[in-house]
């Protein structure tokens, strides 16, 4: 029907502008930087050349695209233990209280992240809370080396976005039809059984989004190496950082970036993919309704 | 090869094209100013719009790069003058986005030391006015640091009991200076040879430091988390005004001279406007503004013989005179160089 058409595009429209001016557009400019040369003094001189490529593939920055994927996939990992449960407890818990328990793990966003990334600072630093705390305490003679190490990051990463990892896992489970778990049950599967072989599968879409989320934010971040890791450790988002500013190095700065975006596009397909295969396997709620 | 000529032209237009769209500023009796944060009283601009009927406008960038990005993005344009460290002014002169500045027009020029004329960057300041200028060295906590550093060697090969109680600067001129100097180099060398013994000196190094700072490292050594850290002497002084066991040395092999200046843009419209503000900057008393309050020591003669001794005696860095700032080497610009460098500071950061 063309006035329902109509009616999509005119829906879609505002998202579509935005995302084409605010998306597409800067990501074909990165693009096309990265096939440019850095002026002697800074700057862009528009001849073509696939020279930053060829840099990019030095041993030198391949080791911190793998080593900034290690942190991240660590981060994930952790936020995965910690938010699966948690998600699990919320959706369990009364309806009512459901909302009040979701808010509580979205209260940390009420905050700056700099002033969250800084309380970790004062936490972990050898003369911080939990340094001077445990001395006090006399449980340990020197203070542990709890700051400026990938421990840091990584905890700093975990806490900033757990709680988007909660939330994609929640969504997931409270899809979950009850009836498909019933059905386990009745057929005498014990409840362990029944999350592995049936909850578990079942809201992996949740997960991979999850997954997806903290592990993308990770990956590029260069914020929280700064802060946390001290500098110690450079991940690919800092290259990029320094690249576009320090060295005034323009279109080296957009092909890490692009790479860095191929590297997101491919994690998001796989997640598409993931998805699909998990909704073909077995209809969620909505669907089975529909 | 037609359709990657084809590719780099599309890019090109679309490139260009977002470069016209930036906005032209309008020629009115208003001027724009670029400044870090606090580097300047906070009613400079009242003043000065009180004392010309100038309007100014204060903007604020955290670092040089920050607003590098932004002139060069934007050729200068919505912007009238710009407080930059001496590399950029180089660079931003080499690139055409400076004006050249008419000296009959700032006749508070004269308030400069005579030394302040002779800057390597800028010889006879015919595009920048130096704001503020100091060196690099260690800054430390006497009560905690014994025997006092007095090499740059103290900070890169550490007595055992500073292991893991030192910052650096991570930004990458003074990051390899440290270095650098140690070694008897130039603070400007992009020789391949020097990149690498720099290179390896930061890399061994860095497993003694507790980490990169170049923001807080002074409130590290307040709170007694580093014991000696890689400063500049107007952040030290932060430091000592706090604690009074913190010291500032320059290492025995010197140190680089940084100068932070004033430039007009090429693209300002209101040229005038912004040598009368330059000019109005280095009146003695605005002058003298800097080291009273945020302790960095000026190249206004007129505003250094006007400071109260009693600072000089608690912050003796601000008693380096210029004869001594002017014998350390200055930062320049390192050109086609700076690929080269920027790699080898990857790999100190990088490594493990």
């Amino acid at each position: 029907m063309p006035a329902s058409r109509l009616r999509d595009w005119l829906l879609l429209g505002p998202g579509l502008l935005w995302l084409a001016l605010f998306l597409v557009i800067p990501c074909a400019i990165v693009f096309c930087f990265s096939f440019f040369e850095r002026g002697v003094y800074g700057g862009i001189d528009y001849i073509f050349t696939f020279e930053n490529f060829q840099r990019a593939i030095d041993p030198l920055y391949l080791s911190i695209f793998l080593k900034s994927a290690k942190i991240a996939g660590t981060a994930t990992l952790v936020a995965l233990f910690l938010a699966y449960p948690a998600a699990y407890a919320i959706s369990k818990a009364p309806p009512n209280r459901q909302t009040a328990l979701l808010v509580l793990a979205m209260l940390p966003f009420w905050s700056n992240y700099l002033i969250r990334t800084y309380a970790w600072i004062v936490l972990l630093n050898r003369e911080g809370l939990i340094n001077t705390g445990l001395r006090d305490l006399g449980w340990i003679a020197e203070p542990l080396p709890l700051l400026y190490n990938e421990f840091a990051i990584i905890t700093g990463l975990v806490y900033n976005y757990l709680p988007f990892v909660i939330l994609a896992v929640y969504s997931s489970i409270s899809r979950l039809n009850p009836e498909i778990l019933e059905a386990s049950e009745d057929l005498g599967a014990p409840s362990w059984k029944t999350f592995l072989r049936v909850t578990l599968p079942l809201t992996m879409p949740g997960v991979a989004a999850g997954s997806v989320f903290i592990f993308v934010l990770s990956i590029g971040n260069f914020i929280t190496p700064d802060l946390l890791g001290g500098g110690n450790l450079l991940m690919v988002g800092n290259i990029i950082y320094d690249q576009f500013l320090t060295a005034r190095d323009w279109p080296f700065g957009a092909t890490l970036s692009f790479i860095l975006i191929g590297i997101m596009m491919a994690l998001l397909f796989t997640q598409a993919i993931l998805v699909r295969r998990a909704q073909g396997d077995a209809p969620e709620k909505e669907e089975a309704n529909a | 090869m037609s359709t990657l000529k084809r590719f780099a032209a599309a890019c090109l237009v679309g490139t260009a094209a977002i470069a016209v769209s930036v906005t032209t500023a309008q020629a009115e009796e208003k001027i724009v100013i670029s400044n870090w944060d606090g580097y300047m009283p906070a009613d400079m601009l009242e003043k000065f719009t009180a004392e010309t009927g100038i309007v100014a406008e204060m903007a604020v960038h955290a670092t040089n790069e920050e607003i590098m990005g932004k002139v060069v993005a934007g050729k200068g344009k919505g912007y009238d003058v710009l407080f930059v460290s001496s590399p950029f002014v180089e660079a931003l002169n080499h690139l055409g986005l400076v004006a050249e500045l008419d000296h009959s027009k700032i006749p508070n020029m004269a308030n400069l030391y005579p030394q302040a004329m002779e800057l390597e960057y800028d010889p006879g300041l015919k595009v920048s006015v130096p704001y503020a200028w100091g060196t690099t060295g260690l800054c430390y906590r006497e009560d905690l640091v014994s025997p006092a550093p007095t090499s740059w060697m103290d900070l890169l090969e550490p007595k055992a009991d500073l292991k893991g109680k030192i910052t650096m600067l991570s930004t990458d001129r003074w990051l390899m200076a440290a270095a650098f100097l140690a070694q008897g180099k130039s603070v400007n060398s992009t020789d391949e040879a020097d990149l690498e013994a720099a290179k390896d000196l930061l890399i061994a190094a860095k497993k003694n430091l507790l980490s990169y700072d170049d923001t807080t490292f002074y409130s590290k050594l307040v709170s007694g988390e580093a014991s000696m850290v890689h400063a500049w002497d107007g952040w030290c002084n932060y430091g000592i005004g706090e604690n009074a066991a913190i010291k500032y040395v320059i290492p025995k092999e010197g140190s680089d001279l940084w100068v932070d200046t004033m430039v007009v843009t090429a693209a300002s419209e209101n040229k005038d406007a912004a040598f009368k503000f330059l000019d109005f900057v280095l009146k003695a008393e605005n002058g003298a503004w800097v080291p009273a309050n945020i302790l960095y020591k000026v190249p206004n003669k007129a505003a250094m013989e006007a400071l109260d001794p009693a600072l000089v005696t608690q912050f003796p860095n601000l008693g380096i005179t210029p004869d001594e700032l002017l014998s350390q080497e200055q930062l320049r610009d390192l050109g086609a160089g700076q690929k080269a460098f920027s790699k080898t500071v990857t790999e100190i950061l990088a490594s493990n």
